[in-house]
């Protein structure tokens, strides 16, 4: 085999060459040369045949002998390589993300009694509208590292930027089960920390995750996590980050103001069913960070601490996922808020309050490509007092809630068309909410966590 | 307090297994194949068994814990796993089992790989860029696998390696042997047309000369469709065919309709040991395999 290769190596480079310069060759010169190629080429097909007829004689008296034979392996895998520089190319793929979304009441003024929101959390734009554009690049750097960089293309006020999102490089050769990340990253708190927009079962975040971490909490940092050498799948991780986001804000504590833990554990019942549940807590620092109204915002100014316990059960006949699943996951969010707020008008108030946010979700797949899904999500607060009465931090009379139904249809692992329906009652107003959403992948084929 | 948390560590690592080599397996025919060799002193653990299709399934928990505990890693690669490997890899924490090192064996690699696609685009459906991987289904290319694997398992796990070498010994012997009477056996098949669900068999084909016309698949991935049965109907109707066939795992009612119209035979084969009632390990997955055919000969 190793011949044979070599050979067929050879002969290209020995035709490529002559034809390299054969445009500044007379026309006869070329008729000659591409004889000549015709000929040779015949000659070594000929020999190719040859020894390929001995390599195939020569692994048959191999096989039958007892002793193991030299693994062909070298062989075949150099016919593999390519002598191009793009080989060591990383995986990319770029997501294509879209929607089209309906309110009964001008999103603009959505907000929920009690609950200020930060950053990307809230609801989508009105009518039609690209959503995030993704690039991802990951590869190997070198046997002990691998690195990943998300960097979506995004649209605002009709300048197009390219931001980085995550940027972070991995260990993959520490002993013991450990791995460590830095860079930035979402968060490993909770389930829907840290999946991307294109992975999500619905358009849009749980109440809880946009109330208490402004979507998904990505911050600058590193990650321990340690992975138990047990059947039961037990893993351990800590988080030191920047504290630049928000819960945090600020970088506080000279810009190592966020801590986090969690433990996830996870197996199967059967070889239809299998589980992760996980308990996460998160301890922030916020200055200065604001939330509520953009154009006169709340300041806060205090410390956060957050604990989120998981549970996701997922089902398929005999594991075969593509045919027929099911999967129901919730999660439950506590929350202290300790410290003080600084009103627009420019007063301070001390605030230290409790809000716990729940939901829960089942999604099934009948049969390949289509599937149905529902969620109930709510939030739930003690009022902060009298000195907060009349602005955004005054909880209302009921707790926050939707309900929310999905459809969609995947045509193959990249491609998606999704329907959804809201029965938004946290904000003002009782809001039907409705919209189309698609997600398009093309490039390298990305493996799916659980 | 502190006992209680010495005991917790302690009970932790005793449910970690205790054999001399921990092998991960991707699929039922490549465990089935390391404990031939490997006997009593490894511990092999299938990732997926043979009901279930090893393109589709989820990079559960449970695995990944098995990937921790690793020391080898044995997988069809060629992309195969791409949907769920990857993601156990990263999860995982194994240094020793990452692409590259002596812990990860794609044994596609080591055989004569069919079906190379000159050129790729999702347009023609799920592509395996480096060719066919479903190799087992040619009983050549075990025999090709099964030194390189010895070899591994002895490097890996030194302390054992005579015994690995004098297993392998004993299985090239039974499986050449066995080899012999499935050539034999296979000589009248030479030349059969068959239609099978998915391109699961091309190993098998070249090996016994089967003569492919089409996929109940109108492209590689993509489920059978109304249309595209009644384009096959049309085309090899009228004894146009030898066999339909398809996997434990695949759905029958594709070629159960094909084949109740066409009057063409409908195979279940096991493409894994376990696939079917029969094929409880290697050897009588091939026995199966040729049994089923030759019992439908038309």
């Amino acid at each position: 085999m190793c011949i044979r290769d070599l050979l067929i190596i050879w002969s290209c480079i020995f035709f490529l060459v002559p034809m390299a310069g054969a445009d500044a060759a007379p026309a006869s010169e070329i008729e000659t040369l591409r004889a000549e190629i015709a000929a040779v080429r015949q000659e070594y097909e000929s020999r190719i045949r040859e020894l390929e007829n001995r390599v195939t004689a020569a692994e048959q008296k191999s096989r039958s002998g007892p002793a193991a034979t030299a693994p062909p392996q070298a062989a075949v895998e150099s016919a593999s390589a390519s002598a191009s520089a793009n080989v060591f190319n990383p995986a990319m793929a770029a997501i294509f993300q879209g929607q089209v979304w309906g309110y009964g009441h001008d999103p603009e003024d959505y907000r929920i009694p009690g609950f200020p929101l930060a950053g990307e959390a809230g609801p989508v734009d009105r009518g039609l509208a690209l959503g995030e554009t993704e690039l991802d690049i990951n590869a190997n750097v070198d046997d002990k590292f691998t690195a990943w960089l998300t960097a979506p293309i995004v649209v605002e006020d009709g300048e197009a930027g390219i931001e980085v999102e995550e940027a972070w490089v991995e260990t993959t050769a520490l002993p013991a089960g450990f791995a460590a990340r830095f860079g930035r990253f979402f968060s490993g708190i909770g389930y829907q920390n840290n999946r991307h927009a294109h992975a999500w079962d619905f358009l849009d975040q749980p109440l809880a995750y946009q109330a208490f971490l402004a979507v998904q909490y990505l911050d600058d940092g590193v990650q321990l996590r340690w992975l138990a050498p047990t059947d039961l799948f037990l893993e351990f991780g800590g988080e030191v980050l920047r504290g630049g986001r928000y819960p945090a804000g600020g970088s506080e504590d000279h810009g190592f103001g966020t801590r986090a833990f969690y433990v996830h554990s996870g197996g199967d019942l059967g070889d239809s069913s299998s589980w992760l549940a996980g308990l996460s807590w998160l301890h922030a620092e916020a200055g200065d960070r604001e939330s509520g109204d953009e154009d006169a915002p709340l300041q806060f100014n205090g410390d956060t601490d957050l604990a989120i316990a998981q549970l996701v059960w997922k089902w398929s006949p005999h594991g075969n996922w593509r045919d027929e699943n099911l999967i129901v996951q919730g999660e439950y969010l506590w929350r202290n808020e300790d410290g003080s707020y600084t009103l627009p008008g420019g007063a301070t108030s001390a605030y230290d309050t409790e809000q716990t946010g729940w939901y829960v979700q089942a999604v099934y797949q009948p049969f390949p490509r289509w599937r149905v899904g529902a969620r109930f999500d709510a939030l739930s607060a003690t009022d902060p007092g009298p000195a907060f009465a009349g602005t955004e931090l005054a909880t209302a009379g009921s707790d926050p809630k939707r309900y929310t139904l999905m459809l969609d249809w995947s045509n193959s692992e990249f491609s998606r068309l999704r329907v959804q329906y809201t029965y938004d009652d946290a904000g003002l107003t009782g809001d039907s909410q409705w919209g189309l959403q698609y997600i398009h992948s093309i490039g390298a084929h990305g493996a799916h966590a659980f | 307090m502190h006992r209680i948390f010495l005991c917790l560590v302690c009970w932790m690592f005793s449910l970690a297994a205790r054999a001399d080599l921990n092998v991960f397996a991707c699929e039922p025919e490549w465990a089935a194949l390391v404990n031939e060799i490997g006997g009593g002193h490894v511990d092999v653990y299938s990732a997926t068994t043979a009901l279930q299709d090893p393109h589709y399934i989820q990079a559960r928990p449970s695995l990944i814990a098995k990937i921790r505990s690793a020391g080898l890693v044995v997988c069809s690669g060629a992309q195969l796993e791409i949907g769920w490997l990857p993601a156990l890899l990263s999860k995982g924490n194994n240094g020793a089992v990452q692409p590259g090192t002596p812990g990860f064996l794609e044994v596609s690699k080591l055989v004569r790989r069919l079906e190379i696609p000159a050129s790729v685009d999702r347009a023609q459906g799920d592509m395996h860029p480096e060719g066919n991987p479903h190799v087992q289904t040619n009983p050549h290319n075990i025999g090709l696998i099964a030194p390189v694997l010895a070899a591994r398992m002895a490097q890996l796990d030194p302390a054992n390696a005579a015994a690995y070498k004098d297993a392998l010994t004993d299985f090239t012997r039974r499986w050449d042997e066995a080899v012999a009477g499935w050539d034999a056996r296979g000589t009248p098949l030479k030349g059969k047309r068959i239609i099978p669900h998915h391109k699961s068999w091309a190993y098998l084909e070249d090996w016994l000369g089967l003569q492919e016309l089409g996929n109940l698949e109108p492209l590689p991935g993509v489920p059978p469709t109304a249309a595209h049965l009644s384009d096959l109907l049309a085309r090899f109707g009228e004894g146009g065919a030898d066999f339909i066939v398809r996997t434990s795992f695949q759905d029958e009612k594709a070629s159960l309709w094909l084949s109740e119209r066409s009057g063409i035979p409908a195979l279940v084969l096991p493409l894994s040991p376990g696939g079917t009632e029969h094929a409880t390990d290697l050897f009588r997955m091939f026995d199966d395999i040729l049994d089923r055919l030759l019992g439908a000969k038309s």
